[in-house]
């Protein structure tokens, strides 16, 4: 089987997304050894997108809607790859980008900053500021050997676009699910959750909006036959 | 299958008077902790200890034997453990954790293993998953009024609180029994779409439902509990009896009668709910 192709499209965001992924250690070799990476801007030296069809788009960054170039670069990724990834909250919920209204030199009409699938159609989420080393690296290995099961729940539609630590009052609380296990509290990366009396305590001024909280919640998706499967052995 | 997955199912009785004399049944969880500390197995657990409030329980990172022994006890209120791992993996730098909980904190504990979206390197130090039965849970507020408004015993003078034989009981003030009946009203909504009693997911679970009072009712899971639990029995850490000693209506009987109506009720919630056009946990009713 040829390794796929793989592109690494950087937006807006900080990179600590692709840290994340080279935060796998020597898994990280598992990685790429497993792929053909034909396009990483912060890695090599190559500004444009390479002709022909790309298998797995990676993306990285929100969108700046000001930033012609972006705008172009998402939409030709779209058209040449089989599947679109958003990795990270940048990409997947606008995360920290919510906050922008512009102004910033030396940019300033830089103003509006959003999830990728704003403008384009997404295949898969991996929310987190940043997501775990861990969680990439099980992501790809999955997307490399094709394990739709373990895969599903990135590509549920919901996980993508705004997400907020009030998810959790509104999906969970609200639904009367929540149990109180506190999951949701140590996923968060600014601690703006804290649990009181078996409930999360959200602090919306710590809240960067990346969507881990709910994505980590047993009471969004409770991957059984995955537990079974991997790990009562 | 019944009870899930598991590799042998026993019971058992520590043998440590120290364990005894403060456990809530067998005092399985309080010896297989210091056990697997002791071991090198682990380096620190992720536990439901007192706190300043009445039986209101707080997690904590417990690290000695003396921490384990003094959380010991069932406490029948949530306590988020799972939201004190980032804790043990960073601030106590922990490379073992062992995280006890109920069922569903096991969910919980196991789908971040799998998942971890937030939680950087703290998913791959989950060394061993101790689950403890449940039925369902209070919350704090629920607890304290089933204990003072209807057992009409304040709070603070309860030294020990024990649900069985249809009877919620007390001892405190004055020894008092309510029907359970009269609890359910109080139980945390979130557990009726639960169908988890055994701990169907942890290395090793275990509970008193199913053996006599001082025993515990115990299934060792995955090949990393069940080693530990013989090694453990070859250290004489425990009596044990074979499951066939306690005949039906006891015994395996029992447990099984229990954990058949809670799957039941967890589904007809989920029905009832998805009728009502409300979310439910994709995956919970299985
Ligand atoms: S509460 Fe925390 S984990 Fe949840 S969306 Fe906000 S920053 Fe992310
Ligand atoms: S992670 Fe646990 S505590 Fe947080 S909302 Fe979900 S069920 Fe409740
Ligand atoms: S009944 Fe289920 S949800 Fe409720 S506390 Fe017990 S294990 Fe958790």
């Amino acid at each position: 089987m040829a390794k796929p192709k793989i592109a690494y499209v950087h937006l807006s965001g900080c990179t600590g997304c692709l840290v994340s992924l080279a935060d796998t250690y020597e898994k990280l070799l598992d990685i790429l050894g497993a792929v053909d990476m034909v396009y990483n801007l912060t890695l090599a030296d190559a500004r444009d997108l390479p002709e022909g069809k790309i298998d797995i788009s990676i993306v990285e960054g929100a969108v700046c809607l000001q930033d012609k170039h972006s705008v172009q670069l998402i939409k030709e990724a779209r058209e040449k790859s089989g599947l679109v990834i958003a990795l990270g909250g940048c990409a997947a919920t606008g995360c920290v980008c919510n906050f922008s209204r512009g102004g910033q030199a030396n940019q300033p009409q830089h103003e509006s900053f959003v999830p990728i699938n704003r403008l384009i159609k997404v295949d898969a989420y991996i929310p987190g500021c940043p997501p775990a080393p861990e969680v990439i690296y099980n992501f790809c290995i999955a997307a490399v050997t094709g394990d739709t099961q373990y895969l599903a729940p990135f590509m549920a539609q919901n996980v993508g676009g705004y997400h907020c630590g009030c998810d959790l009052q509104v999906n969970v609380v609200q639904n009367s699910l929540c149990m109180g296990c506190g999951t949701c509290a140590s996923s968060c990366p600014t601690r703006a959750i804290e649990m009181e009396f078996g409930r999360p305590s959200f602090n919306n001024i710590r809240c960067v909006k990346c969507g881990a909280c709910t994505a980590a919640c047993p009471r969004m998706f409770l991957p059984v036959a995955e537990i079974q499967k991997k790990l009562m052995v | 299958m019944a009870f899930g997955k598991y590799k042998e199912v026993m019971a058992l009785k520590a043998k440590d008077a120290k364990v005894t004399g403060v456990a809530q049944d067998g005092g399985v969880v309080t010896s297989i902790l210091c056990y697997a500390l002791e071991q090198g197995v682990i380096d620190g657990a992720l536990l439901a200890a007192k706190s300043d409030t009445p039986w209101l329980p707080k997690p904590v990172v417990a690290t000695t034997k003396e921490e384990i022994i003094a959380a010991a006890g069932t406490k029948y209120t949530i306590s988020p453990n799972m939201s004190a791992i980032k804790s043990a993996a960073r601030e106590y730098a922990l490379d073992k954790i062992a995280i006890v909980g109920t069922p569903c904190q096991i969910y919980a504990a196991r789908k971040m293993q799998l998942y971890p979206f937030g939680a950087r390197h703290i998913a791959d130090k989950i060394a061993l998953t101790v689950g403890i039965f449940c039925t369902e849970n209070f919350s704090y507020a629920g607890l304290k009024t089933v204990i003072e408004d209807h057992c009409k015993v304040p709070i603070e003078s309860v030294t020990k609180m024990e649900i069985g034989k249809g009877k919620f009981s007390v001892k405190g003030a004055k020894d008092v029994a309510i029907p359970i009946k009269e609890t359910h009203k109080y139980e945390q909504d979130g557990c009726h779409v639960c169908s988890d009693l055994t701990a169907e997911f942890a290395d090793i679970s275990t509970g008193s439902i199913g053996t006599p009072d001082g025993w515990s009712t115990c299934f060792t899971r995955t090949t990393k509990g069940s080693d530990l639990m013989k090694k453990a029995l070859a250290a004489g850490l425990f009596e044990k009896k074979e499951m066939a000693e306690f005949a039906a209506p006891m015994g395996l009987a029992m447990l099984e009668k229990l954990e058949t109506g809670k799957k039941d009720k967890a589904k007809k919630t989920v029905a009832d709910r998805t009728a009502l056009g409300l979310f439910t946990t994709p995956g919970i009713v299985y």
